[in-house]
């Protein structure tokens, strides 16, 4: 039963109510030749035992294997109280807060989150999330669009370094309206933005210029050097940033004249890994450019015998009332995994963030330090970099991390497929949950690897 | 209970208090460099963990919730979120898992979304399914892109009208505009069907294709939808279904079969996962045969070492890519098991409980004295009734009717959508809710009825038992206050 | 019944215009505009200099409820805006045809858009409520 309480009586009595004699009639409206007779493709019900075991049987085929890959999503620890709280009914099955009165729990928290992530940013104001990082770069060069009246041509600069699907979802989604995504190239030795293909575009129209911070090899870039040439020529610009970061490293507010718009991937701050969702975007900017910022946005007022109170704001931007002039069509946030993060973020504190930032940049250092040691693995660039690194190895990647695999090791992401320019390189990253052991563990199955493909 | 005010957590701060448990220890970072340190602490909170328990605990207790009241939000399908659901997309291996990690280690996760798809292809009659748009937006996003791509791809990019009715979701048109449409709107008739003869002289050839809900956003049957798709199709436009509405023919009618070539679901509507405040949702899509090669990507497929995740370089002709890995996974499988745990008898149910109750609610509210905005006509799953005769007789209006209900522990139907029908409430129950919720929300309108005729201030002036008093959303837009700051 | 100057001239999306002794023409939004829209929180002006065609839309004038763009009546150029809306924009609800003024434009040559009498105007009104 698809969880319906009503029993026969129940059912007669309401069809007489109604004054049909029988449940079917009240589809007569349907032209007939529409009703299917069975849903022949989907399976006989379950009850929850049987679902419950089959669950479980599949999550154990999956397993949990030491997971040293980062590339856009981070294993952090998640204290047991986030998600106890954020899966409570009162939080998981609230609808979006459209009455506010009866949903000032949501609204209050999504206010507390926007003004975590507003200072996390070092900037005025944040809205209450998008879908994830990448859509929320996509909307973040639509707001530039929006914003940079003076520019026509809708061309936004942004690095090869720049996580390279992050880069395709704003070609698909963005670019039915105009815009143009190009590509910088970065720097073959440090791995940062090359400041001299910045360079030379000086004197062209460029709507925006996009700086990822650490950037999808997880280098540490020059910000200050790139948003002043930007910040020079009246360009704004966005920036890219990791939240676990921003309690240790500048945040885009504070850039050599400060970025306009902040945007990155939140799933660091208390979400589950979960093969790839759902994850939240988050984005602040500066106070002037408030209206022009997608998404929902919190605003604390008064009520009717002027106590406090949070409700939903400038809604009148978004598309259920502009139509078909709004300029994105987002009706939702992310929000449990923005109550997740709340959460997250109110337990951890700015000194917990800190030190889990300091540690993943430790072990992450340790990690490489542990590997080039090997044989046959060495660093590929020499800037400084926060929580990942890329390595090359002396062979094809591949073989190498089923090697890795089928001793329970997950050892990083293969670079080969989006950077060939990069022959055999390998994105590895450690996190605050890696221990010395882990690390040695992994050193030694590396070597292990290493040594077996020669013997061979 | 009486309900508290909770200050803001920032205000519960005390420089130095932590939940010291939860922070690794301190390390060292010689190799980052001075000048790209932090200078200031960033604003969070400094508070213990007992605190932060205690602060969002006691706050989800002012929220409504479908696990706390009934919830009869039109076109929003608040039925009850399953707790299994929740448990077992939760089991330690599945939140553990990187979206980068092998397949050959993600074997499990993929059979349950590969089977997801399958059972979708099932009720929505259509081919092919993608499962990666992350809300119902996302997915609208990618049915239009998908027709876009498909006249592209026959030399005819200058199809770029999309023709809506008039009573239309206002998602819509916006993903018209973002695919660089325009929007073409046609009028409803009467009796809440698509005006026959007006779509007649709509379509041409610049039309790409018409966005439709069904049964339609004014909770009827779009009773012409045979002719509708002959209409558009004959004019070489495609016909996209916005499944906001799935749950009222669930089991008993699939899109497929009524002429779309091309849908999006609301994974958190029709299959129960939840609504979290606001999301996140899921938008799946689904194909017909000639918009397939379209579809984004990634999807599961399977392959001689079992499942595998279809790319890019697998299904060239795709719209691509519109998330950073795999969509919403999470919420996928909890979509999984919902439908395996209705199985098929239980998803043919969903269709037909959830129209008897609209049905009786509506026969319980016309026999209190409220006009149904389309008396002749049968409920789907949901129906409007409007109150303009209140608005003009009492000078009481569906606002005021939607802020006295919370003060009867009933959550609001939808107000003032669609836009068509003045004063309206869309009003929804789902099949979940029993006989005895239906009854009580039908007394309590009748009683919020004889309160506008006898005390209309205090319809007017509601709610009165929340923990706040009517919100003043003009003061919020113009005296804008978006983050907490200290006070000097 | 809302407020319709009979010395001023409308059109058919809510505008009114005044002639200025200098030749120059004020615009704004009506009483009846600015009634359907309630309270306004934000009116998005566009600059001093730039040049408008009949029927383009060159402003934004943002409720609770709704965002509406307003479409000029005149090919010209914008001499003049109204900068007190900025932080005042209920001054359009408070004194739509006064100090509610949007823009001040200098007409070019050629044709207006249509215009419409008081009278006129007030039939339209009572028609849309049908």
């Amino acid at each position: 039963m698809a969880f319906i309480p009503h029993t026969p009586e129940d059912v007669a009595q309401m069809l007489a109510t109604i004054g049909v004699a029988s449940l079917e009639q009240l589809f007569d409206e349907i032209p007939a030749g529409l009703a299917i007779g069975s849903l022949s493709g989907v399976p006989e019900a379950l009850n929850e035992m049987q679902i419950g075991r089959l669950m479980g049987e599949r999550a154990q085929l999956d397993g949990r294997a030491l997971c040293f890959i980062g590339a856009g999503a981070y294993e952090h620890h998640i204290p047991a109280a986030v998600w106890a709280i954020a899966t409570r009914g009162e939080y998981y099955s609230a609808y979006t807060p459209y009455q506010a009165e009866a949903s000032q729990g949501t609204l209050q928290t999504i206010y507390e989150f926007q003004t975590m992530i507003a200072s996390l940013a070092g900037l005025a104001v944040a809205n209450a999330s998008l879908y994830d990082g990448a859509s929320a770069f996509a909307e973040s060069c639509l707001m530039a669009v929006r914003m940079n009246r003076k520019s026509r041509s809708k061309r936004i600069l942004a690095a090869r370094s720049v996580h390279p699907h992050y880069r395709r979802v704003a070609r698909a989604t963005a670019g039915h309206q105009g815009l143009k995504l190009e590509e910088l190239a970065y720097d073959a030795r440090s791995g940062r933005t090359s400041l001299a293909a910045l360079a030379a575009h000086d004197g062209e129209d460029i709507t925006a210029v996009a700086i990822q911070h650490p950037n999808f090899f997880g280098v540490l870039e020059d910000v200050d050097a790139l948003a002043s040439w930007a910040r020079a020529r009246g360009i704004p610009v966005i920036g890219i940033v990791n939240p676990t970061s921003l309690a240790l490293i500048k945040p885009p507010g504070e850039w050599a004249g400060g970025a306009d718009i902040a945007v990155g991937e939140g799933q660091p701050l208390g979400v589950p890994l979960a093969s790839g969702g759902p994850y939240f975007g988050f984005m602040a900017t500066r106070m002037e450019h408030v209206r022009q910022m997608p998404g929902r946005i919190v605003g604390r007022t008064l009520d009717a015998q002027g106590h406090p109170g949070f409700t939903l704001t400038l809604q009148a931007r978004e598309q259920h009332i502009r139509r078909g002039k709004a300029t994105s069509n987002i009706c939702t946030n992310q929000g449990l995994a923005v109550t997740a993060a709340t959460i997250y973020m109110s337990l951890m504190g700015p000194r917990g963030l800190a030190r889990v930032a300091a540690a993943c940049h430790a072990r992450t250092h340790e990690l490489a330090a542990a590997l080039t040691r090997l044989n046959g693995v060495s660093a590929v660039f020499d800037a400084p970099y926060f929580h990942e690194c890329v390595l090359r190895l002396d062979r094809p990647v591949a073989p190498v991390l089923a090697a890795l695999a089928s001793r329970g090791i997950q050892g990083g992401f293969d670079l080969a497929a989006e950077y060939p320019e990069l022959g055999h390189a390998l994105s590895v990253c450690a996190t605050e949950t890696k221990t010395a052991a882990d690390i040695e563990r992994y050193a030694a199955a590396l070597a292990d690897a290493l040594r077996a493909a020669r013997a061979a | 209970m009486q309900l508290q005010r909770e200050k803001v957590i920032f205000e519960h701060a005390r420089p130095g208090r932590g939940a010291h448990d939860q922070w690794p220890a301190e390390t060292a970072t010689p190799e980052l460099p001075q000048e790209m340190r932090r200078t200031r602490a960033p604003l969070l909170p400094e508070v213990s963990e007992l605190d932060v328990v205690r602060h969002f605990t006691r706050l989800s207790q002012l929220n409504f919730s479908i696990d706390t009241h009934f919830y009869p939000l039109g076109s929003c399908t608040m039925k009850y979120n399953p707790k299994a659901c929740n448990a077992y997309a939760m089991l330690p291996q599945f939140l553990a898992r990187h979206p980068l990690a092998p397949e050959s280690q993600g074997q499990g996760l993929l059979g349950c979304l590969y089977e997801l798809q399958e059972m979708l292809r099932a009720v929505t009659g259509m081919p092919g399914i993608a499962l990666s748009p992350m809300a119902g937006a996302q997915g609208e996003f990618a049915g239009v892109a998908m027709i876009r791509a498909y006249h592209a791809s026959r030399g005819e990019a200058a199809r770029d009208e999309i023709i809506v009715p008039e009573a239309a979701h206002g998602t819509n048109p916006a993903t018209a505009s973002m695919c660089g449409c325009t929007v073409r709107e046609i009028p409803v008739g009467a009796e809440g069907d698509v005006d026959l003869e007006a779509l007649r002289a709509a379509v041409g050839p610049r039309t790409a294709g018409i966005m439709l809900t069904n049964p339609s956003t004014l909770g009827v049957f779009e009773r012409n939808i045979v002719e509708v798709a002959a209409v558009v199709h004959a004019a070489g436009g495609l016909l996209y279904y916005d499944g906001a509405n799935l749950n009222a023919i669930l089991g008993k009618v699939r899109p497929g079969d009524m002429g779309f070539d091309v849908m999006h679901m609301n994974l958190h509507k029709t299959f129960s996962t939840p609504h979290g405040g606001g999301g996140p949702g899921a938008g799946a899509v689904g194909a017909a045969e000639r918009l397939l090669p379209f579809l984004p990507v990634p999807i599961v497929g399977q392959g001689p070492g079992g499942y595998r995740w279809l790319s890019e370089s697998d299904r060239p002709q795709s719209i691509g890519r519109l998330s950073a890995f795999m969509g919403n996974t999470g919420v996928l499988l909890r979509a999984y098991v919902y439908m395996r745990m209705l199985g098929r008898e239980g998803l043919r149910q969903v269709g037909e409980y959830a129209t008897l109750n609209a049905n009786y609610l509506l026969a319980r509210l016309r026999a209190a004295g409220f006009d149904p905005a389309y008396p002749g006509r049968r409920a789907s799953h949901e129906f409007i009734v409007t109150l303009k005769r209140q608005a003009r007789e009492l000078d009481v209006t569906a606002m005021d009717f939607a802020k006295r209900l919370l003060d009867f522990g009933l959550h609001a139907p939808t107000t003032y959508f669609p836009l068509l029908v003045p004063e309206c409430l869309l009003i929804e129950p789902t099949e979940t809710e029993s006989k005895e919720s239906l009854d009580g929300f039908a007394e309590a309108m009748a009683q919020i009825q004889r309160e506008a005729e006898q005390e209309p201030e205090h319809v007017r002036s509601a709610p009165h038992n929340m923990v706040v008093r009517r919100l003043d959303d003009v003061r919020a837009a113009r005296e804008l206050d978006l983050t907490w700051r200290p006070s000097a | 019944m809302s407020h319709i100057p009979s010395d001023l001239k409308y059109t058919k999306t809510h505008e009114w215009l005044r002639q200025l002794p200098d030749g120059q023409l004020e615009v704004g939004i009506t009483d009846h505009a600015q009634e359907q829209l309630g309270d306004l929180v934000f009116v998005e002006v566009p600059e001093a200099g730039r040049t408008l065609a009949v029927g383009e839309a060159y402003a934004v004038v943002e409720s609770v409820k709704a965002a509406s763009d307003v479409y000029s009546p005149l090919a010209g150029v914008i001499t003049a805006v109204n900068g007190a809306l900025k932080d005042s924009p209920e001054l359009i609800n408070q004194d739509p045809f006064g100090q509610g003024w949007l823009v001040r434009i200098k007409p070019a040559s050629g044709a207006a858009g249509e215009l419409m009498s008081a009278d006129d105007y007030a039939r339209l009104i009572v028609a849309e409520g049908e």
